[in-house]
């Protein structure tokens, strides 16, 4: 039901078309329910389809997850959202760090009825899994900051449509990711990715792409490697459209720990696949049906034109007190008009499940978003939101909104901002839990103080190797395994996901669930005392290695616990 | 003189609910919802032929993914060994009002006993 | 196993003219269908017998390896050993494209309902099907989706196309 003073933001709009498609698309899995209903698809032939339209069976019942594109949504959309969670599910939904929405408590029998409901906001549940091109992130800042070339999300518009039931690519050996970006700061982890493009200007200054690939996190981390450091404009779906093929002639079928991107690069080398890709990509640019046409871009940017900035406003942020000072200092950030600023709303308040949303809160949201921010909000790979245009003078008003909302933890990038994947209370895949860990580290250091002392820290906690909570890229990074039937947790030191991407580094053996909170703290303490003037603990850990914080993670009674 | 026997495996046979994904246990020729109610096989040969016995009667698209775990007895309780086992019967520890431990999930009749024939049955 | 085909935009039930035989085994009189190890052993005779010849590739097959032979055939029979193996998608592209081939493309083994569409769309033009696939079922799943978003072998316009014709 549409809000009557829901403000729409300049987002992509669906033409009819796009109606159709997703209409349609929702009828088609109605259709494969029914059939699975009455035995006339098995179980092994029904579950690539329920995934890629995003439902999966796990330990309690089927979770669902709904695309973000882009990790835009408007408060229409979010209040959607909270419907459904209040009529189909236990009431909260959680944004995870493909910058999506998950819900853990989805009957298969009320799916269909869901869909046609996020249909009619404009909202879908289309390759959100399986193995097929899922949904395209972007910077979270996109549209908003001074720091990009241009806002990357016309493309992700574009790569969206692009690879939306793309006929050859519905059956990859495995997922493939994709990123955009247009800055040099890489906030959506783009060397991650199993294919990311950022927009860059080459020599003459014109503006075109580089593209990426191979890129992962799971059993084998790999950074992803440069495929081609300038794609024209008008090339780029012909540039990505052969890298996608290249992978799903040429990827292994026979092992499927080893079906990614990710692993065919580094078989043939980036080298031979740069030139398998160019062979493809220099046979579809003469075909010459998928060059993109520039009014064909510009008609999709135009839908993310920047909203009308109001002019005269004060460019300075009021005063209003020392809980506010505090947010500002971590959770506002530089806007590219004056007077406006970027706010980041964190998920991660000491104590709460990082990522998690009450459909009420998700409501308060929407109303903030409609009197704060053009109807707009951004979800994050990090599991948080951003009002990507506010007012710098209504800073005030919007955080004591959240303090009430319990949502204005002062943490942005602070090592209580924590990832955590769902991990084994809901995770079929999962071998220990994450979530605990995590509300557990961010209590023992929730004293604010001593939280602006330690500085940058980005925690990351995975409940098992696929690594969804993306433990490689922290700069501590916790992975849970299964010991005997026990849950322990190994630490990773030195991971990095913007532009400085790095693979995290293994400590040792792992802590018990009651011993990690006690090592992450020696581990901070180790730094706190080694540092040298600015650094923060990736650089630290990046001058002295990891033997002096193994030294002191692992004291004499635990190492000889582990070893004996 | 003879040495201590070692305790015999113990298992249960569990399984979810095809339309909403519920976690179920077998107990005689159905399903039921809370551990406590289950089976237990206390041999290899029964816990066998349990699962195959449900494997076969997964054509009535009732439930899916059969699989046996073990489990343990603690005082009166029967408990699981692992982990997984454990959340799984009782529900997530991060929202202690959702899943089993909060009666989530509503019985259902056609599972409780011996299925129903119908005219689509093989 | 009955066979369908697309003809006049259409699936119709076909018979099949084309007899697969084994590496091992006698080559029959008329059209054949032999797998690529045996096209690459015995091409001149297979060749020039003039009767119509079919190679059935297996997923890891890449078409190329047909060289410039691909055009002197009626007939690539593409195998999906498991619906989840998708590489014959891309071979199946590969031959209308790059290849330029245009004769009869089949998919046989095992695939859904679901992918029927795809597969059409990528250039394919017949299935070897197991008894449940009905014509029917094969009309529904290329109407399913009424409107496509990207270009593939079938020309069909794209809804970018159709927006510009508005």
């Amino acid at each position: 039901m549409l809000n009557s003073t829901a403000v729409q933001p300049n987002m992509y709009r669906y033409d009819e078309f796009d109606r159709k498609f997703v209409g349609e698309r929702v009828e088609q899995f109605a259709y494969q329910v029914e059939r699975r209903l009455k035995g006339e698809l098995t179980e092994d032939q029904f579950k690539p389809l329920r995934l890629m339209n995003g439902l999966y069976l796990q330990l309690h019942a089927y979770m669902l997850r709904i695309a973000v594109p882009y990790g835009t949504l408007s408060s229409r959309q979010v209040r959607k959202l909270a419907h459904i969670a209040r009529t189909y599910d236990k009431n909260f939904g959680h944004f995870t760090t493909r910058t999506n929405m998950q819900f853990n408590w989805i009957r298969l029998i009320d799916v269909p009825a869901i869909q046609r409901e996020l249909a009619s906001v404009e909202m879908h549940c289309i390759q959100t899994s399986g193995n097929c091109v899922r949904n395209t992130t972007a910077d979270q800042f996109a549209g908003a900051t001074d720091e990009e070339i241009e806002d990357p999300r016309p493309l992700a518009e574009i790569i969206r449509q692009w690879s939306s039931l793309h006929p050859e690519f519905v059956f990859l050996a495995r997922k493939f990711k994709i990123a955009v970006g247009a800055c040099k700061k890489d906030r959506a982890a783009m060397q991650w990715h199993d294919m990311a493009v950022q927009v860059v200007k080459n020599q003459e200054g014109r503006t075109g792409y580089l593209v990426m690939a191979g890129g992962g996190m799971g059993r084998t981390p790999y950074i992803a490697h440069v495929m081609k450091e300038f794609v024209e404009r008008e090339d780029i779906l012909a540039y990505l459209e052969a890298v996608l093929r290249v992978y799903n002639q040429d990827s292994r079928r026979d092992n499927i720990h080893k079906q990614r991107i990710k692993i065919l690069i580094n078989t043939i080398g980036p080298e031979e696949m740069r030139r398998r890709v160019e062979r493809e990509f220099q046979e579809l640019k003469k075909m010459g049906t998928l060059t993109l046409p520039k009014a064909e871009l510009d008609r999709i940017a135009a839908y993310f034109a920047p909203p009308a900035f109001e002019t005269g406003l004060p460019d300075t942020i009021p005063d209003a007190g020392p809980d506010f000072a505090n947010w500002v200092k971590t959770n506002v950030n530089r806007h590219k008009a004056p007077g406006y600023a970027i706010a980041t709303i964190t998920l991660k308040t000491p104590g709460q499940v990082p990522g998690d949303a009450t459909a009420e809160q998700m409501e308060a949201i929407a109303d903030i978003m409609d009197e704060f921010s053009v109807g707009e909000v951004r979800v994050t790979h990090e599991q948080n939101l951003v009002l990507p245009h506010v007012r710098k003078k209504d800073l005030p008003a919007i955080h004591a909104r959240l303090k009430a909302l319990d949502f204005a933890a002062p943490n942005a990038g602070l090592i209580t901002d924590i990832i955590a994947c769902p991990g084994l209370d809901y995770c079929d895949l999962a071998n220990a839990r994450s979530i605990p860990i995590a509300q557990k580290i961010a209590k023992r250091f929730e004293n604010l103080d001593r939280q602006h002392e330690i500085g940058e820290l980005k925690i990351k906690i995975s409940g098992c190797i696929n690594a969804c909570g993306h433990h490689h890229a922290g700069h501590i990074g916790i992975l849970g395994v299964d010991k005997k039937g026990v849950e322990f947790y190994q630490l990773l030191l030195g991971g990095s996901g913007a532009e400085d991407s790095a693979i995290g580094t293994i400590m040792g053996p792992g802590f018990g669930e009651h011993e990690i909170a006690d090592a992450v703290e020696r581990v901070v303490g180790l730094y706190l005392k080694e540092r040298k003037d600015g650094e923060r603990f990736l650089d630290t850990y990046r001058r002295i290695g990891m033997e002096p914080f193994k030294n002191v993670a692992y004291q004499e009674q635990l190492y000889a616990a582990y070893t004996g | 003189m003879t040495a201590a026997m070692p305790a015999p495996t113990l298992q249960v046979l569990t399984a979810n609910r095809l339309r909403d994904g519920a976690v179920l246990y077998r107990k005689g020729e159905g399903w039921v919802l809370t551990l406590a109610e289950a089976d237990i096989y206390a041999d290899k040969a029964s816990a066998d032929a349990a699962l195959a016995t449900a494997t076969a009667e997964l054509v009535r698209n009732l439930f899916v993914a059969p699989y046996l775990f073990e489990v343990r007895r603690q005082d009166d309780r029967v408990v699981p060994v692992k982990e997984r086992e454990i959340i799984r019967a009782a529900g997530p520890t991060t929202y202690l009002y959702t899943g089993k431990q909060a009666g989530q999930f509503p019985p259902d009749p056609a599972l409780e006993g011996p299925f129903q024939t119908s005219v689509t049955d093989a | 196993m009955p066979l369908i085909r697309v003809e006049g935009g259409k699936a119709r039930i076909a018979t099949d003219s084309f007899v697969a035989v084994a590496d091992d085994a006698a080559l029959p009189e008329g059209a054949v269908t032999v797998s690529l190890a045996r096209f690459q052993k015995e091409r001149d005779q297979l060749l020039a017998r003039n009767t119509p010849i079919g190679v059935k590739l297996q997923s890891s097959e890449n078409p190329e390896l047909l060289g410039d032979d691909v055009n002197r055939l009626s007939l690539v029979v593409l195998e999906f050993p498991k619906f989840r193996d998708g590489r014959a998608f891309s071979w199946a592209r590969m031959l209308r494209t790059r290849l330029g081939f245009t004769g009869e493309i089949r998919a046989v083994g095992d695939f859904l309902y679901d992918q029927v569409n795809y597969q059409r769309r990528v250039g394919f033009s017949a299935w070897e099907v197991r008894e449940h696939f009905t014509v029917e079922m094969f009309e529904r799943a290329f109407h399913e989706m009424t409107n496509v978003y990207q270009p593939s072998t079938d020309g069909r316009k794209t809804i970018r196309e159709l927006r510009a014709e508005r």
